[in-house]
């Protein structure tokens, strides 16, 4: 059975946790992609998948980054598209159903209140790849906050209905939010070498950004005891085999296509 | 939630530095923070903007198309306000 193996050695160490990274990245693009022709008005259409392609092109430049670097003749689209399910190793909180939009406003939000002082802490970063990508993807970020921010206070404090939902969408996420401050074996080589920040260290402002905007929403985080972790070593629900079986379908359907 | 029931916005974008803003299109959104949200991501895709305004659409006062000829037709026949209209003596030189 192909599962994702613990590194080698702390060169494969890095590399797997650019590769998480840009799982990460890939698999909630996916995600956002799905709302394309579904989203709630015209705008938000637009919108998401904006979000979506942001997301997708951090993810392009860390598996090219991975590909070249581990030097076995695959490219960025082997490793986005030809790996199997065990093989990915995103947080579980990213390949989450979309559910309704106020599960998927959540999901951003809590995702981008990560990833904004992830990024602003990898400007410092030992590795050049990952300095150019923060310096792009921390702008993204900013604005993803600000999105999801904007549009959870809205449902937070709109209707009885809207708060109803965004306040399940924020239990049904909870569980898998502790994993996003666990650095693998991997991330922590990488940490330890100055190439990406302790996720750990982030969790302060993380809290900081979701209480400010829970609070003028109106909204609670529930205490969870029990995280759900193993994401990293490629544990996944159910619905990221769904998810791959759509993201990989064409190139699986006819290898090697190009466009 | 439809985007019947949602107000319109007026979307103006300046593309540069030293240009106004241009009306670009419209967006559904319930308020101005919002409506701003909505006009980024849908009209400044393509790197078109520095800058957007927007303004609720029913604010916007506009001229009654009847009131057409009486507005804008006895402007035909005044062509001295073009500067075109008048010859600059050579000794002038370049204005």
């Amino acid at each position: 059975m192909v599962f994702a193996k613990p590194p080698a050695d702390r060169e494969e160490a890095q590399r797997l946790a650019l590769l998480e990274l840009a799982d990460d990245h890939l698999v909630l693009s996916q995600r956002l992609g799905e709302w394309c022709g579904h989203a709630p008005t015209l705008e938000e259409d637009l919108a998401l998948t904006n979000l979506a392609l942001d997301l997708l092109g951090t993810a392009r430049t860390l598996y090219a980054t991975v590909a070249e670097r581990e030097g076995r003749g695959r490219s960025e689209d082997d490793l986005a598209m030809l790996r199997v399910e065990r093989e990915y190793r995103n947080l579980l909180l990213v390949e989450r159903p979309n559910g309704d939009f106020a599960h998927t406003i959540a999901r951003q939000l809590f995702f981008a209140a990560f990833m904004r002082p992830f990024w602003e802490r990898a400007l410092g970063s030992g590795d050049e790849v990952v300095r150019g990508v923060a310096g792009k993807a921390l702008k993204e970020m900013r604005y993803h906050v600000r999105h999801a921010g904007e549009w959870t206070v809205r449902l937070g404090d709109g209707t009885e209905e809207s708060h109803r939902r965004m306040q399940a969408a924020i239990e049904a996420l909870r569980p898998y939010l502790d994993e996003l401050f666990v650095s693998s074996e991997a991330a922590k080589v990488a940490e330890e070498e100055g190439i990406l920040p302790v996720r750990a260290e982030i969790r302060p402002e993380w809290e900081e950004t979701v209480a400010e905007v829970f609070d003028k929403a109106g909204l609670t985080m529930p205490e969870w005891p029990h995280p759900r972790l193993g994401g990293r070593e490629g544990l996944h629900g159910e619905e990221l085999g769904h998810l791959l079986a759509e993201l990989q379908y064409l190139q699986r359907a006819y290898p090697g296509a190009q466009w | 939630m439809s985007e019947k029931e949602m107000p319109l916005w007026e979307v103006f974008i300046r593309p540069r530095n030293g240009l106004a803003h241009k009306h670009a299109g419209s967006v559904h959104a319930w308020d101005a923070e919002m409506a701003l949200q909505a006009a980024r991501d849908v009209y400044t895709r393509r790197g078109e903007g520095t800058s957007i305004w927007v303004v609720q659409s029913a604010q916007i006062v506009a001229s009654d198309p009847n009131a057409a000829e009486e507005l804008f037709d006895p402007t035909a026949d005044k062509i001295y306000r073009h500067p075109t209209f008048y010859k600059i003596p050579e000794e002038v030189g370049h204005m």
